[in-house]
């Protein structure tokens, strides 16, 4: 009876969204007297940081501090459609349909400013500071609230814009079965290192290492919280969760939360990770979006590193010691792969 | 059904409610007194969300007696704060990014001021074992220890 070390790999290509419908997501963007901005959307902010990502990309398009921008996902009922937050897709579909709605403000805006500064909004920029200005003569400048309170009391305009992102349906070849569902894809590749007790069954998860290619990470804080929560469900299904052990049969089936396991803060490992940003063509400013990918890689690496360790190969999920201890007695006992012998631990 | 009077400290503040035979004090803060801050996740003492401070020590408000805290201190994130002035805890949980959902958020503050209470130098692995009795979904704990690390003196967390 021993203790094995293990070591696998998994490297993943995510299609971000998906394309039932074209996949579309709607944007509102409209200011108040203020000069504030409001970003209406029906999109759901989980904690996965939807809020503060769609409000910077609307900062960065109309020119205003961040700080100027709300963003209201209070009612999908009231708000814009959204198909929702899943798939990875909010940052760039929802982000893109963002960037069109703000554009749109953005120029009824400088419109408002240039009636009031009597020049031509083609010649007007902004500061990022709540100012517009002439390109070239600062001293000629409004701000952003003056603007705004000129289109809502003497213009009678409203600065307001209009955003949609669409990916249109493909169709299906019928000789081929080949289609183009997606247009950007994020990559990763990962690698676990664990441990499998012969006698319990058991795996423990000693380090991962990874890299994920996200697109540019718009909120570097919120890639990298994204990331090591996302890969630690990775793990979680790899090794722990389930709702039906047996299925089909139902029986064993956890009810709560002492029967239903996921890795409590004394079960995670060091996750070293390292952010590749390459930005998408069609994302907003270069964003793809590190959302359920960033479990997926875990889920290979892990039953590739078990596999390593003692020579079981388990096909379905989660790898629970039951599992590993059925697998080690069909191959008489465990059978960790060649090179590992040969690997300095 | 009979009520019954009960008085207690609730975050320094002297609080006195008519009770339900049999409610729990999760329900009692959060109907009767109005502090939504204690969360109710599973309603079984497994997640942690609900967890408060009784006289000091971290207790499941969920499974809690509310006829059980009469006379006593009943502390919870609504105390921790002096108005928008945060407690160095919940500052290094912001500077950490501690919160994602913000479900179990609450509950793992309270748990963590009790560690720190009594043990302001913890170890990593004392910092795990007060925090192992509250679930959460999505930060992969790691940026919660880090946190409470932080906010303990001179606890080192883990680097790399």
């Amino acid at each position: 009876m021993a203790v094995h070390h293990g070591r696998g790999f998994a490297a993943i290509n995510y299609p971000i969204g998906m394309n039932l419908g074209g996949d579309p997501s709607q944007a509102l963007v409209h200011s108040n007297p203020d000069g504030k901005f409001m970003v209406a959307l029906s999109s759901i902010d989980l904690g996965q940081g939807m809020k503060s990502v769609t409000r910077q990309i609307a900062a960065e398009t109309l020119g205003v501090p961040v700080e100027d921008v709300y963003v209201d996902t209070a009612d999908s009922d009231t708000g814009p459609h959204c198909m929702g937050s899943f798939a990875s897709r909010g940052t760039h579909r929802v982000g893109n349909a963002v960037i069109q709605a703000a554009q749109e403000a953005r120029a009824v805006m400088l419109e408002a400013a240039a009636e009031e500064l009597e020049v031509n909004a083609a010649d007007l920029v902004t500061d990022g500071k709540g100012n517009i200005h002439v390109r070239g003569a600062p001293s000629r400048s409004i701000t952003t609230g003056q603007a705004s309170a000129a289109a809502q009391f003497k213009q009678g305009r409203t600065v307001s814009g209009r955003g949609i992102f669409l990916i249109p349906l493909s169709e299906v070849s019928p000789e081929t079965g080949e289609m183009t569902p997606v247009s950007c894809f994020a990559h990763a590749a990962l690698i676990v290192d664990l441990e499998v007790d012969d006698e319990t069954g058991e795996v423990r998860v000693i380090e991962i290492n990874s890299a994920y290619e996200v697109g540019r990470a718009l909120n570097p804080k919120l890639v990298e919280q994204q990331l090591v929560g996302g890969a630690w469900m990775g793990l979680s299904h790899a090794l722990y969760e389930t709702t039906e052990p047996y299925y089909p049969s139902r029986e064993h089936g956890p009810v709560d939360f002492n029967t239903y396991l996921m890795p409590g803060p004394g079960d995670i490992a060091p996750h070293n990770i390292a952010v590749l940003e390459r930005p998408a063509p069609d994302g907003p400013y270069g964003g793809k979006g590190p959302g359920e990918m960033c479990a997926n890689p875990v889920l290979p690496a892990v039953a590739n590193a078990v596999y390593d360790a003692v020579g079981v190969r388990i096909r379905d999920l989660p790898i629970t010691p039951e599992k590993v201890l059925r697998g080690l007695k069909e191959n008489g006992g465990a059978r960790p792969r060649a090179s590992r012998a040969n690997r300095a631990r | 059904m009979a009520k019954t009077p009960i008085r207690f400290s609730h975050n320094r503040e002297e609080k006195a409610v008519f009770v339900d035979e049999g409610a729990n004090l999760l329900d009692v803060l959060r109907r009767s007194i109005g502090d939504l801050t204690p969360k109710y996740g599973c309603g079984q003492g497994t997640c942690g969300a609900c967890t408060v401070l009784v006289d000091g020590a971290p207790q499941l408000s969920c499974l809690t007696l509310a006829e059980t805290v009469d006379g006593r201190a009943v502390d919870t994130v609504a105390g921790l704060s002096d108005g928008a002035r945060l407690s160095a805890l919940q500052r290094a949980f912001m500077d950490n990014f501690a919160a994602q959902c913000g479900y179990c958020t609450d509950g793992m503050l309270m748990s963590a001021t009790a560690l720190l209470k009594h043990n302001p130098r913890p170890t990593r692995e004392e910092v795990v074992e007060a925090i192992s009795g509250n679930l959460c979904r999505c930060t992969g704990y790691e940026a919660i220890i880090n946190a409470i690390l932080d906010a303990s003196q001179g606890g080192a967390r883990r680097t790399g």
